[in-house]
């Protein structure tokens, strides 16, 4: 029973996790892409479109990654060479992504869809109490576990990651070194929309394996929420991700004992839990400002 | 080959005009491209989505239905984006100012007093402010981002409405439908013109566009908004408060939300009911980009989206094109709009590869 609540929990994180590392990467860089829920939808869609026509949810995955990562060159068109607004870009990201991945998928409404299936490690998945939990996950759940120390290295031990922190806290400066701050900031919108695409994929691959119109439910804003509450840290991403899943599964689970609260309070359990924790991270001013980025959200044109 | 941006010496008046148009075009293109991709005669497709719908007096009222609680909401969202407070949660605010509005008519369904439509209207825009004075509240005194409570509240509201329409204030007599008994005569807003559908919400939505226009032309207060919006810095020399601001914009925006929500249920709907709006909340915040964020500019975009609206229904109907389309329209015309505006501050000429002007002009 506290297994099988455990496993529910690690697949409901998964997809916060991994969206909201990507959006790490990308806001340290200096960019604010509010078009999670845009790009993780996208990312949902494709990845169950292709694993219909293709049949292997493998394939699938790198489309749901694709898709997101193709799905994020808008947004860094507009904001990074064009200086669109990052706010009002990122928005538009999400409402263009909810429309056209609602068109895409209208061909899949109801089709049963292909799970990716977990890949058991022989001998550790034995271990008692925690070995099924950790070793008999599916790839995705894996790969976050890896992209938290990857993007943890890379940030604060790498010389490459360095730079990209330079150019979040200070783009003029970093210009001024000779670092090229339109390129990084490429990249780390790229990287943001691959992560966001790859969460969608778990969601339509995983998580619940069909296509439903509007499936990320909010999750991409979640995961937004997530990196502020991480204050840019990835070890704490994962923390608060769990957090989230956490209180997702245990509402899922309050509904079906049925405890006499109506059901859709306790679906409203995991926004209003967003609210307050970005109520106790933000509300000390100073710490808030020593984490956040400098430059996050500032418009830059390189002077010539 | 690259871009490459130059700063205007001052604002481009002609692609502040031109822009939008642009886009508007620059959509449209794409839509014949989209459609040819489906498969459809482009021209038929463009021409029963957004020209067909302009034909029939039936449809030119189903038009100011749909654009009124876009105006309204609009108008609302552009005071609080020009202030830099980034209220995006207008969607829940319009389903609490319809939840509160609809409390008398639901509680007191035989009240028959003329007294019942003003007060569900001031009910409504009361709920709907105070939905936004959450958001406001937690940016003032915990310094919370804006956009993501804003948000999550619309996701809240909806569940609080669900839960409404199928618990305690479902009709009895309702054959298990998950809404409210339909409001009574007297809380039903009333249509302008004995011709068609289109009711005062449209008025509602005139009149709030010229007053805030009005405010930002010319009163102080509009001053404050532009100034504040633009630099929080300049605006504390001018002892302007930007506390004071991000209530005043989040609780307008708010109350003109609510009362397009109390607006739309009592004139369009004639009940409460779990689903009331397509979306009228995320779409406006396209409504008031694409109006660039001016009140006046906002009817006309307003109306553009209220056809798009329309549209997608039409082409569902005759060319069997899904309703799913207007959703992409919409999203595209966002992006058009975002991207031309930089024609308005910037130069933008085409680099090929090798030519490096910028070393040479240094």
């Amino acid at each position: 029973m506290f297994e099988a609540i455990l496993l529910t929990v690690i697949t409901a994180s998964t997809p916060l996790v991994i969206a909201a590392l990507g959006e790490l990467v990308t806001e340290r860089a200096g960019v604010l892409n509010l078009g999670v829920e845009g790009m993780m939808i996208m990312g949902a869609v494709c990845a169950f479109a292709v694993t219909q026509i293709s049949g292997s949810p493998y394939v699938g995955l790198f489309a749901g990654i694709l898709g997101g990562g193709i799905f994020s060159l808008l947004f860094g068109f507009l904001t990074l060479t064009l200086v669109a607004n990052q706010v009002a870009t990122g928005l538009a990201l999400t409402i263009l992504g909810l429309g056209l991945s609602g068109q895409i998928g209208e061909a899949f409404v109801g089709q049963p869809g292909i799970k990716l299936q977990p890949i058991v490690f022989p001998l550790l998945s034995d271990i008692p109490f925690f070995g099924r939990v950790l070793f008999s996950q599916d790839l995705t759940f894996y790969f976050s576990i890896g992209l938290v120390i990857g993007i943890n290295w890379f940030l604060f031990k790498s010389r490459t990651g360095l730079k990209m922190r330079a150019i979040g806290d200070n783009h003029a400066s970093a210009h001024a070194l000779g670092i090229n701050v339109i390129r990084t900031r490429y990249l780390a919108v790229m990287f943001g929309g691959a992560c966001a695409g790859l969460a969608g994929a778990q969601l339509s691959l995983v998580y619940t394996p069909q296509w439903v119109e509007n499936m990320s439910a909010g999750r991409g804003w979640i995961a937004l929420a997530l990196v502020v509450f991480a204050s840019w840290r990835p070890w704490r991403v994962l923390a608060g991700g769990y957090l989230f899943g956490a209180v997702t599964i245990g509402q899922l689970h309050a509904q079906a004992f049925g405890i006499g609260i109506p059901s859709q309070f306790l679906s409203a359990l995991p926004y209003a839990a967003t609210i307050v924790v970005l109520i106790i991270i933000s509300h000390n001013r100073r710490t808030t400002l020593i984490n956040t980025p400098a430059s996050l959200g500032k418009p830059f044109v390189p002077d010539r | 080959m690259h871009i490459e941006l130059e700063k205007r010496a001052r604002v481009s008046t002609l692609f502040s005009i031109l822009s939008p148009l642009l886009a508007l075009a620059l959509t449209l293109v794409f839509g014949l491209v989209m459609f040819w991709l489906l498969g459809k005669s482009p021209l038929g497709a463009l021409y029963s989505f957004f020209v067909e719908p302009l034909l029939e007096v039936w449809s030119l009222h189903e038009l100011a239905v749909k654009a009124a609680p876009l105006i309204l909401i609009a108008v609302g969202l552009a005071i609080c984006y020009r202030s830099n407070n980034w209220n995006i949660g207008a969607e829940g605010q319009f389903t609490i100012g319809a939840i509160t509005g609809s409390i008398l008519p639901v509680m007191n369904p035989e009240w028959h007093s003329p007294l019942i439509l003003p007060l569900m209207l001031l009910m409504g825009m009361a709920g709907g402010a105070f939905y936004a004075a959450i958001p406001a509240l937690l940016k003032t005194r915990f310094n919370t981002n804006e956009i993501l409570t804003s948000l999550m509240l619309v996701y809240i509201a909806q569940l609080y409405l669900d839960w409404l329409t199928r618990g305690p204030w479902r009709d009895p007599q309702g054959y298990n439908f998950p809404q409210t008994k339909s409001f009574q005569i007297e809380a039903v807003l009333p249509e302008v013109l004995s011709s068609g559908r289109a009711h005062w919400g449209f008025i509602f939505a005139l009149v709030a566009a010229v007053a805030l226009w009005f405010m930002m032309r010319f009163m102080l207060k509009g001053f404050q908004v532009s100034v504040l919006g633009q630099s929080e810095r300049a605006g504390r020399f001018a002892g302007f408060s930007a506390r004071r601001m991000v209530w005043f914009s989040m609780l307008l925006s708010g109350a003109l939300a609510g009362l397009a929500g109390i607006s739309e249920v009592s004139g369009s709907i004639g009940h409460l009911q779990p689903s009331i709006s397509p979306g009228y909340g995320f779409t406006a915040i396209i409504v008031a980009f694409l109006g660039r964020l001016n009140p006046l500019g906002i009817v006309a975009s307003g109306l553009v989206l209220a056809l798009t609206y329309l549209g997608g229904e039409a082409a569902q109907l005759s060319i069997g094109i899904s309703d799913k389309v207007s959703r992409v329209f919409q999203g595209l015309l966002l992006f058009f709009v975002l991207s031309c505006d930089t024609l308005i501050h910037y130069k933008i000429r085409l680099v090929l590869a090798g030519a490096t002007t910028g070393e040479a002009r240094r």
